[in-house]
């Protein structure tokens, strides 16, 4: 997916985007509102994600002109006001949700993936690997013809074993993007759900392999 | 404060009322003494009045009965006039006639007049003859004695035991009849004292009926006299408000700055979390990462708090719909949840549920309740949303598979009170305090309590339109 990230400071945005790309997204930044105009001219995005103080304009009058321009890229606000007032003018004035500063990396994902969901059919989400086929929005993975619901750990887990096939993941970066930092885990907690993803894999010719005192990894059979 | 107290100590205060009524007393006990006074000096006076034209009449009458002869005077007394001054009481005449200052008849003692009168015109006065208080009139006349000119002086005098009497008497009811308006007037001055003070007593129970956050200015009728005291009510609450008022924007202001800088904070430590290998440090950035969102959620939570405060303050209800309200919540909340693996069922939405309330407090509440249904809810638990309506309630039951509730529901509401089983899951305890004023700006209820089965059920009913 490709998104846009229109906010201010430079840190955040650049931790922001280096995040989003470990997830295999591709992510520009804009620092101001006329950058933002600038890139939405020249390549299309999946997803904005838009922040509300901006040196040059208020984010939410940007995307109020972008919807008047009938231009529906779903937008994502932050916002460090965090106001309830904010937050729903935000949704009134056409944001598809919202997300308060400091925000969890997975919850910000997760945030991500239902505004991407709820605008399926206009996005291909779905990727081929070894004999199934997997819809990351629908969640969804598809075996000889067999459709097997997945949960969100589970679909999370695939997301990032599918980004790099091949490579190993420890555990402990699994438990990172897996869990949100509230949630209090044990190392092992990582188990659970790749038990529940090799049964969903059974008969798609791609096995998860665990290297002892490694991680685990995806590769085909 | 001892001042204070004394001031405040109702045997103390002064009352209005009763000072009201003592004025109105001591005025019109004054009034009464002044009456019989007044009346008392009238009544003397036309006594008098009369009594002089009486004596007047008779002592002119007596020295025109006396007649020149050749033996010298002749006295014809006239009886019709003695009759007369006779009939005026219980009263003793006196009378003497001196011709050239001879005393010819009568009383040789009877006091001589101040002024000697020197003509008919009787001249008046007062005197103590045995005893008495006598008034006297005398007249003068010329007459021809032994073909010489003498001054014939006749005087009479009458006591006033009687018109004294009569004077004093009538002072004397005038005073009662005082009185008895006195008397009267106590209840007639109870019920005036009372009608002057009530407009104080109606503000009193305006002001005194407010809820302890309703700082909206008083718009209540008083009289011209209340106005000031009423105005010094109203900019006393205005300052109030104001300083309340700095007191919310400060706090968003302070959530705001905070915010940016924490933002930055948790990214890079997460992303220093991902690129770390060692588990020394990595349960270090863990700990990081788990307090800025503690903070962070703390400081969301002050925020909601102070706002619910503020829309408490000025209430407007407005219709609105629970299902459309509790749908958008449950929306914006099933990311959350997803990412744990707990599945959001919701029911009783389908059909539109018309309430009154404010929007915002509402939103805050079912999301502080979604909040915390989901931090509590077991891993891969579900959580069940219901709307129901009954007994002219909606009725919001969110109900989790976690841990229930170790402590009574009732002192989990305090404010930055939090359960003991709680473990490691953050928070910071204002979350039901929140819910719960939200509940009572609306007229309705809020209560958490532990289900049959596994879990905790919070439930918030509100009035239906």
């Amino acid at each position: 997916m490709r998104f846009l990230l229109v906010e201010d400071s430079d840190e955040l945005a650049r931790a922001v985007a280096s995040r989003l790309a470990m997830e295999g997204h591709g992510v520009d930044h804009a620092p101001t509102l006329a950058d933002a105009r600038h890139f939405l001219e020249t390549v299309p995005y999946d997803l904005i994600l838009l922040d509300i103080s901006l040196p040059d304009g208020d984010g939410r009058d940007f995307l109020v002109r972008e919807r008047a321009a009938r231009r529906d890229t779903p937008v994502i606000m932050m916002t460090a006001s965090a106001s309830v007032s904010d937050r729903v003018s935000t949704l009134d004035q056409g944001a598809d949700d919202y997300i308060t500063k400091p925000f969890d990396f997975a919850e910000l994902q997760a945030r991500c993936r239902a505004v991407l969901r709820r605008r399926d059919g206009a996005i291909d989400s779905r990727r081929h690997f070894a004999g199934f086929v997997f819809d990351s929005l629908a969640a969804t993975l598809t075996v000889a013809g067999e459709v097997r619901e997945l949960r969100a750990r589970e679909l999370r887990l695939l997301e990032i074993l599918l980004s790099r096939p091949g490579q190993a993941y420890s555990k402990a970066h699994l438990i990172d993007r897996l869990f949100s930092f509230d949630e209090e885990v044990s190392d092992n907690a990582i188990e659970v759900y790749v038990g529940r993803l090799r049964r969903k894999l059974e008969g798609s010719g791609a096995r998860l392999e665990t290297l002892r005192g490694v991680g685990y990894r995806l590769i085909p059979e | 404060m001892m001042a204070l107290t004394r001031l405040l100590d109702p045997s103390r205060t002064v009352s209005l009322r009763r000072r009201l009524v003592w004025q109105f007393l001591t005025l019109s006990a004054l009034l009464v003494i002044g009456l019989f006074v007044t009346v008392g000096w009238v009544a003397d006076r036309a006594s008098r009045a009369s009594q002089d034209a009486v004596l007047g009449a008779a002592v002119t009458a007596i020295a025109e009965g006396i007649r020149s002869v050749d033996e010298g005077l002749e006295l014809e007394l006239p009886y019709a006039t003695f009759s007369m001054l006779g009939a005026m009481g219980e009263e003793r005449v006196f009378y003497a006639m001196t011709v050239g200052g001879r005393m010819l008849t009568g009383y040789d003692d009877l006091p001589q007049p101040a002024r000697q009168p020197d003509d008919m015109q009787p001249v008046f006065w007062n005197a103590d003859y045995r005893g008495a208080d006598l008034r006297l009139a005398a007249v003068m006349r010329q007459m021809l004695v032994d073909n010489r000119s003498e001054p014939v002086l006749v005087s009479l005098g009458q006591t006033r035991l009687g018109q004294a009497a009569i004077a004093r008497e009538t002072a004397r009811s005038a005073a009662w009849a005082a009185l008895a308006f006195l008397v009267l007037a106590l209840p007639v001055a109870l019920l005036a004292a009372q009608a002057v003070l009530s407009p104080i007593r109606s503000l009193a129970e305006v002001v005194g009926r407010r809820g302890p956050r309703d700082l909206r200015p008083v718009r209540h009728h008083t009289p011209k006299e209340l106005a000031p005291l009423l105005r010094a009510l109203n900019g006393l609450i205005g300052r109030l408000r104001a300083a309340l008022d700095l007191a919310e924007t400060f706090i968003f202001e302070a959530a705001h700055r905070i915010r940016t800088p924490l933002s930055l904070v948790r990214t890079e430590a997460e992303l220093a979390l991902s690129e770390t290998t060692d588990p020394a440090t990595r349960l270090r950035l863990r700990r990081m990462v788990r307090a800025i969102g503690e903070s962070s959620r703390s400081a969301n939570q002050i925020l909601d708090h102070a706002m619910v405060l503020y829309r408490t303050d000025q209430f407007a209800a407005a219709s609105l719909d629970m299902s459309a309200l509790v749908k958008a919540v449950v929306r914006a909340i099933r990311p959350l949840a997803d990412m744990r693996d707990i599945r959001i069922v919701e029911r009783g939405t389908d059909l539109p549920c018309p309430i009154e309330g404010d929007e915002r407090m509402l939103e805050i509440a079912l999301r502080n309740i979604l909040d915390n249904a989901v931090k509590y809810a077991a891993p891969d638990g579900l959580i069940e949303v219901e709307l129901t309506r009954s007994d002219g309630f909606a009725a919001v039951a969110v109900l989790d598979d976690g841990r229930g509730l170790s402590d009574d529901p009732a002192t989990l509401a305090g404010r930055f009170r939090r359960g003991a089983n709680v473990g490691d899951t953050s928070g910071s305890g204002l979350g039901l305090t929140i819910v719960t004023e939200v509940a009572s700006a609306h007229r309705g209820r809020f209560a958490l309590s532990n289900r049959k089965t596994e879990g905790t059920c919070a439930l918030l009913k509100l009035p239906l339109r």
